[in-house]
């Protein structure tokens, strides 16, 4: 019997496969068939603090907006006693979940202010969330801002977060930072017990004819895989934090290439999107097949097999590989690994 | 038991009685009652209960006949039940009243007395309406301030049940109604302790049921109906007495005294006014005043007027009594005198003959206070002066200057009872900015933090744009009874700069007095900014002057434009009111009160505007000497005609009191074209036209709801003398090579909404953030603009026979017919009449149904209704609410009956005027423009002939001449009037087959009086009467109307597919029987961004939320199909428009589980919809052969 298992976020989940943070999770209903195609976890869709500060501030704006104006009319509006504004929709959608399912429920948080994030968290995990996800999701145009103080952010962040809340917190990471193990360790040092990699920002298009940009989201391609291959491979070994793999994961071989640079879970959103639910049962069978035919016992066993430190060619993960692919430059490189040693003093 | 006083309104405060003791409300929406049943509804769909325990069904009704209809049948099957009403709304429920007191059950009514439409509507108060109630049977019971209608909303129900007798509880409208007072709030337990439980069950057990079966509601013959008739008197005889036991009651209860009669005033006073009302509290007021000053006169308030208790009356008058004048806020044209002083005059006839001859006073009658005029302490002393002289004036008004027929008494406006120890406050603001919210709210501090009464009361002119208010504020340690505005004030404010050249406001600031002034400059530099004749009043007056600069708090706080917090700030700073720690700490408390609910981070906004305020807020040392040179100038050009002028122009600046009975005509008939003249400058940016990347589409004119973006094409020689800056390009039309083309904005005219911008195609391709027109800041281009639009209109328009109507690039520079109307900025009705203006307004007329549209369309002091150069224009009328299709109907068969023998007597002068002219004047098609243009031409030789002519004939004829031009009949109104109220007669008018055109304005909710649902009303929608989602699914008016099979039908959007609504207007008018249009309007009640309005259309229609369809019969007669689905499949998801719209997306915030169910079964009727049309549309058509 091939074991499956794996821990993640100190959770004992059935296998690797972990639906992220989508709109397949916006409904009970789908989050209930996840569970029954074998998902492992659900990650909920995101609570956003600047959308919901957004709509209360629309809301607020339109109920408010042409009152006390006309003498036949001084509102357009009923105005309720009661709103259910702010994350009550979003806590009770956690505890339904909770209700309706047996597989852990980990819920995603953006927050735009240090006490959104606290608060958030706190009344997430009140509401029966099993870990929490902080989804730090910050496209930085302002140029005055240094990268100092960025990273100084993700990292207060995590800080503030995981001394607000006693359930395991995760946090998911952009890959544009200068030195990404640097801030790993940082973040790991911070608190966080798992590091999901990598959110995927959102990058405007440009509608041609109607010469508008238009803000279309991208579903991952199997080519996006590489970005997480890489740093966990990296990473696997160096850091106490779980290791969440998510972007490019769409078959069996992907999550089968990923649990061996290291990763505890791997995360499904695209293909899920793309080929339906049940391709979550595709997946894991195709998993078992292969382990298989290849007689691997456990995912254990997969797990961090070809990371890095375990590999036998560490420098295949080293930018310096692809220095030699294209023989035409000829620069001397640090190696991620010797960068990582002298950021770690190992 | 512990006193809780509130501050509410007149509305709130009987709605919270009358909802506590009925189980069935039955509600219609009319100004100013509307809001009793928005409390009712609202209260209804938060489960509140009544005072025994169970919560009461509200149901709207389609009128206010249906809402009696429905209490009628509620009352006779047990329940107690009740409505609210005013004006058009009562005289439409008095049949029901009828029967409800025949059958001798009892109900209240309550009622804010607004005035009946004459020659003009309106929505103000007087008691016209409830008189026309006398002869119902109802009892009726009278409150004058807030506190009372609180409490005799009560007596009245209480009363109703102990008598059998139905009530009418009246106050007055807006003047009580929306007056917003500290009161002492009935408790459950007080409400409960005077409703009889034996008389409800009583009330029950007379009940129709089938368990206990009865007839009632027999018809009966001239043997016996007269006596049964009779059976009732003892009933009513009883009435007075069990009113004043409830009344005694009611003071043992709550300590408040009320008698059918009351009197106060001097014991020995020889001179009395009798009169009820608001205006009793300012004559008691002045009785007070006058008294402690010398005089001896009394007050009698009326509070039981029927059934009329006269031994009552008479012990309540004082023996010294020698001269009544008794005041009636009504006009019965031809009547000896008014109601109450015929009833007062009987009322001491029958006291004489009943042996009771103790006093013979001479008794007088005058009228006051119509339609809210005002009534103030100096008309009261004018009343009384006029008492005193031996011949007094008989049936006389007070109030306004009758220089035709003489019946005013003159009076001294500066006479004041406004005691010192009262703080009264003047808040000039804009609709927008918020300052009647913080008025309220500064009332609520005041009234609920301190032992003061606070009144508060508002006055809004008739715009939806740019709209003034003015709060009127008091505050005072004893019971205030002023129901009049505050005419000399110790605190003005004036929030918007711009009213400072408009309004002489400190006219109003009493010597000593505090001016607050919300300026973009501050205290160094306001100084030489301001007009001479403020600089003169505030040296004048040694007025304290502050200034704030709220716009830019405001902007750096994130209040946008709504300055409410931060003025309020301001007020309580500087007013000491209440000290300055504590009115903060109130103001902080009453944020976190008010907008918590809304989220920690509107508060936070808020608290942090007030920290902000306190650090912008400075006082002016001003000047010894002013030193301005800026006048104040005319509310109107001098270039204005002389009406306009000298009438409509002191109206606009806010001094239409002042003008006498001579200043009108005796009809209510005005001028069109008369918004033009008031250049009102409410736009802070105006859209600037780039004429070098212009593709000249003409949507940019098609859609501006104030048709301020006008188009003409013209030869290059009228370029003449053009200003510097005016602007010209090629036209691109190839029919129209070698012209020239301009685009041009009215820079004073435009509200800044901005829609032209967004619906404009092309984008600039250097910087794609600019399109061919784009919004630039007003105040540069206010007086070049000024200029370009001025030479602009000189240019003549062009010939309409070389416009293609049916394209909207040439079409949209046929001269708009209506301008400047004062709808909400970006309104998403009047782009519609606009263009129905350009088609056809030479030889329109307009029957308007009562709503937004006859509001801005109607409502003095202008008209955006305008004519042309050769003064044709449409001709526009307003008749009631519920009969417009008939009344337009009306317009056809008269036009049609009139042109019927027009062409006679052609025929029969033929020899007379000329054969041929006589043929090509009866045989004119009159299908299209040059048509037209010709028929007007033979008409104008026709009558030169017939001017010629004198004999009686000819006369004749020369007076209907013009109706053998075609004329176009436009019915016109919203979904209030076409869904519901009105339904019933725009079925028979399609069905009559005349040829009308009907113009629904479909907002999806009666807008006009506030956003109240109607059938129109979409499923899932959130509106007042609809308080948790409208449930059910819009009626489909276009599929009745289609099932005529005569009627031409059409259901557009502009923004959607404007071709399509022009070939749809185009379609209507030109088919020869009854045409319906059905137009999807965006409106502010849909919580909507209104400068991007159209994209909501549009999403509308791709999700099939709004289907575009034209159904015209005429296809018919070529075997076709005659509807045809213009809507293609929806390529969105209808919860992708409900998005976008508050309406729909505040229930996902206050009832998101409704939310989710309405929004899926609102998906479901939209395909269901679109599959019906589709079907319908694509079926085979095989009309049945005759005589098949």
């Amino acid at each position: 019997m091939i074991d499956l298992t794996t821990t993640y976020l100190g959770l004992k989940l059935r296998t690797p496969l972990v639906p992220s943070a989508s709109p397949l999770s916006h409904e009970i209903d789908s989050i209930c068939r996840l569970e029954d195609v074998g998902a492992s976890a659900v990650v909920l869709y995101s609570l956003f603090e600047e959308q919901l500060r957004q709509e209360n501030f629309e809301l607020d704006h339109h109920l408010s907006a042409h009152t006390e104006s006309f003498a036949e009319a001084t509102s357009y509006l009923p105005t309720p006693t009661e709103f259910r504004i702010g994350p009550e929709g979003y806590l009770e959608h956690i505890r339904k979940a909770k209700k309706a399912v047996h597989i852990p429920i980990i819920a995603s948080l953006n927050g735009t202010t240090v006490g959104g994030w606290i608060d958030y968290a706190k009344q997430i995990e009140q509401a029966g969330a099993d870990a929490l996800e902080c989804n730090i999701y910050s496209l930085p145009a302002n140029p005055d801002l240094t990268a100092a103080e960025i990273e100084q952010t993700y990292v207060d962040i995590v800080r503030a977060v995981k001394s607000a809340v006693q359930i395991p917190v995760a946090v998911k990471l952009s890959p544009f930072f200068s030195n990404m193990a640097n801030m790993a360790k940082r973040l790991d040092q911070a608190g966080a017990d798992a590091m999901v990699l990598f959110n995927r920002f959102y990058q405007p298009d440009i509608d041609l004819d109607e010469l508008e940009i238009k803000p279309n989201v991208l579903l991952s391609t199997p080519q996006a895989l590489r970005l997480p291959l890489t740093w966990i491979g990296i990473l696997f070994g160096r850091v106490r934090a779980n290791l969440a793999a998510t972007s490019g994961v769409h078959g069996p071989e992907d999550v089968i290439k990923l649990l061996m640079v290291g990763a505890d879970v791997t995360m499904l959103c695209s293909t899920l999107l793309r080929n339906g639910t049940s391709h979550v049962r595709y997946i894991e069978d195709g998993l078992l097949e292969w382990m298989e035919k290849h007689e691997y016992e456990s995912v254990q066993q997969l797990k961090g097999s070809m990371s890095q430190l375990r590999c036998p060619d560490p420098t295949a993960f080293e930018r310096a590989q692809y220095m030699k692919a294209v023989k035409s430059v000829q620069h001397v490189m640090v190696t991620s690994r010797e960068a990582w040693r002298i950021l770690t003093g190992d | 038991m512990s006193r809780k006083f509130k501050t509410m309104d007149a509305n709130e405060a009987v709605a919270h009685v009358a909802y506590r003791v009925n189980e069935v409300i039955a509600i219609y929406p009319i100004t100013p009652s509307s809001p009793m049943g928005e409390w009712a509804d609202q209260w209804a769909s938060e489960g509140l209960p009544n005072v025994w325990g169970t919560v009461p069904q509200v149901t709207e009704m389609q009128s206010e006949g249906g809402a009696a209809g429905a209490v009628h049948g509620a009352l006779q099957t047990g329940s107690l039940a009740t409505t609210f009403t005013a004006s058009q709304g009562l005289l439409l429920m008095i049949p029901n009243m009828n029967k409800i007191a025949g059958e001798l059950t009892p109900t209240a009514f309550h009622v804010s007395a607004r005035t009946v439409a004459t020659h003009a509507l309106s929505i103000f108060g007087d008691h016209s309406d409830v008189m026309f109630c006398r002869s119902t049977g109802y009892a009726m019971l009278c409150s004058n301030s807030v506190q009372e209608a609180m409490d005799l909303a009560l007596i009245a129900h209480a009363a109703s049940l102990e008598s059998r007798i139905p009530f009418l509880h009246f106050f007055d409208g807006f003047r009580t109604s929306h007056e917003v007072s500290k009161i002492v709030v009935l408790s459950d337990d007080e409400i409960r302790s005077l409703i009889n439980p034996d008389r409800v069950i009583e009330h029950r057990q007379r009940a129709l049921s089938p368990d206990h079966p009865v007839l009632r509601g027999t018809a009966q013959n001239p043997d016996v109906f007269f006596q049964i008739r009779e059976t009732a008197n003892r009933y009513y005889e009883a009435c007075p007495k069990k009113v004043q036991s409830v009344m005694d009651k009611f003071a043992q209860v709550t300590q408040r005294r009320y008698n059918l009669f009351d009197y106060v005033g001097a014991p020995d006073a020889e001179r009395v006014i009798v009169m009820m009302g608001s205006g009793a509290e300012v004559t008691h007021e002045t009785v007070d005043y006058l008294n402690a000053h010398g005089d001896k006169v009394g007050l009698l308030k009326v509070r039981l007027y029927r059934p009329f208790a006269v031994s009552h009356f008479l012990n309540c008058l004082p023996a010294s009594v020698r001269k009544i004048a008794v005041l009636d806020r009504t006009k019965e044209s031809g009547a000896i005198g008014e109601p109450l002083y015929l009833d007062i005059v009987s009322a001491l006839n029958e006291g004489t003959k009943q042996g009771r001859p103790r006093i013979t006073p001479k008794v007088i009658g005058g009228r006051y206070g119509l339609s809210s005029k005002e009534f103030t302490p100096a008309m009261v002393k004018a009343v009384y002066d006029n008492l005193k002289l031996d011949d007094p004036k008989d049936h006389f008004t007070i109030g306004i200057n009758d220089d035709v027929t003489h019946t005013s008494l003159p009076y001294d406006a500066e006479f004041s009872t406004e005691p010192e120890n009262v703080v009264r406050g003047l808040f000039y603001g804009l609709g927008a900015d918020g300052t009647v919210g913080a008025n309220k709210n500064s009332i609520k501090i005041i009234g609920e933090n301190t032992d003061h009464y606070a009144q508060g009361y508002f006055v809004y002119d008739s715009k939806k744009s740019g709209a003034m208010t003015v709060s009127h504020l008091r505050f005072g340690p004893e019971l205030i009874r002023s129901s009049y505005l505050v005419s000399k004030a110790n605190f003005v404010a004036c929030h918007q700069w711009i009213f400072l050249e408009r309004y002489d406001m400190l006219n109003s600031l009493v010597s000593g007095g505090t001016f607050l002034l919300n300026s973009p400059f501050g205290p160094d530099e306001v100084w030489d900014h301001l007009p001479r004749p403020v600089q003169e009043q505030i040296i004048a007056k040694k007025a304290r002057f502050f200034v704030i600069d709220a716009y830019t708090v405001a902007r750096d706080t994130g209040m946008g434009s709504r300055m409410n917090t931060i003025l309020q700030v301001c007020f309580f700073a500087i007013s000491k009111v209440l000290p300055r720690d504590q009115a903060i700490a109130a103001i902080r408390e009453s944020i976190r009160h008010t907008y918590g609910r809304k989220g920690e981070e509107i508060v936070q906004k808020n608290l942090k505007a007030v920290d902000e305020t306190l650090a912008h807020l400075f006082e002016v040392n001003a000047p010894a000497q002013s030193t301005s040179a800026i006048e104040m100038p005319p509310p109107f050009s001098p270039s204005a005609p002389e009406f306009e002028r000298n009438v409509l122009g002191p109206i606009y600046a806010g001094r239409g009191d002042e003008l006498p009975v001579s200043a009108f005509s005796a009809d209510g008939t005005f001028p069109t074209g008369t918004a033009k003249w008031e250049k009102r400058n409410i736009a802070l940016e105006i859209p600037e036209w780039d004429s070098k990347i212009c593709i000249q589409c003409g949507k940019c004119a098609m859609v501006c709801p104030h048709a301020v973006i006008r188009i003409k094409v013209y030869e290059s020689k009228e370029l003449a003398g053009a200003p510097v800056n005016f602007k010209s390009t090629e036209a691109r039309d190839k029919e129209w090579q070698g012209l020239k083309y301009t685009i041009q904005v009215a820079p004073e005219d435009c509200t800044g909404c901005g829609i032209c911008v967004d619906i404009c195609p092309v984008k600039n391709k250097a910087e794609t953030r600019l399109k061919a027109i784009n919004m630039v800041p007003q105040p540069p281009l206010r007086v070049p603009e000024r200029e370009n639009w001025e030479f602009f209109l000189k240019i003549p328009e062009l010939d309409r026979r070389k416009i293609k109507p049916g394209a909207i690039r040439q079409q949209q520079i046929q001269e708009p017919l209506f301008e400047f109307s004062g709808a909400c900025s970006g309104c998403g009705e009047t782009p519609y009449l606009k263009l129905m203006s350009q088609l056809f307004g030479d030889r329109a007329i307009i029957a308007n149904a009562t709503g937004c549209s006859s509001i801005y369309g109607g409502n003095l002091p202008t008209t955006p209704w305008t004519k042309n150069a050769d003064g044709r224009g449409p001709a526009w009328s307003n008749s009631l609410f519920e009969d417009n299709a008939e009344f337009g109907l009306g317009f056809r068969l008269s036009v049609d009956k009139q042109t019927e023998f027009a062409k006679e007597l052609v025929k029969r002068l033929a020899v007379t005027i000329g054969g041929e002219l006589a043929n090509a004047l009866i045989a004119s098609p009159q299908k299209d423009e040059a048509d037209i243009y010709e028929q007007r031409q033979r008409v104008d030789v026709l009558k030169e002939r017939l001017g010629k002519l004198n004999f009686p004939e000819a006369k004749q004829l020369l007076a209907i001449a013009d109706m053998l031009v075609k004329k176009s009949v436009w019915i016109v109104g919203g979904d209030g009037w076409a869904y519901d109220i009105g339904y019933g007669g725009l079925d028979h008018v399609i069905a009559s087959g005349r040829n009308v055109n009907l113009l629904v304005l479909d907002t999806e909710v009666y807008s006009n009086t506030g956003g109240q649902s109607s059938k129109s009303t979409p499923r899932a929608a959130v509106a007042k009467f609809a308080a948790g989602g409208k449930p059910g699914p819009k009626k489909d008016l276009g599929l009745m109307a289609m099932s005529y099979g005569n009627v031409y039908v059409a259901s557009v959007a502009m923004g959607a597919k404007d071709e399509h609504t022009l070939k749809a207007f185009l379609e209507a008018e030109a088919y020869d029987g009854p045409s319906i249009i059905i137009a999807y309007a965006h409106c502010i009640a849909h919580g909507i961004n209104m400068t991007t309005g159209m994209q909501d259309q549009k999403s509308a229609v791709d999700s099939g939320q709004w289907l575009l369809y034209r159904y015209n019969p005429e296809r018919t007669a070529q075997g076709e199909n005659p509807l045809i689905l213009d809507s293609r499949s929806p390529t969105k998801k209808v919860q992708d428009f409900l998005s976008m719209e508050t309406r729909f997306k505040m229930l996902t915030t206050s009832k998101p589980e409704d939310a989710k169910r309405l929004w899926a079964e609102a998906q479901h009727d939209a395909e269901s919809r679109y599959r019906l049309y589709e079907y319908l549309a694509q079926r085979k058509f095989e009309p049945a052969k005759p005589g098949e």
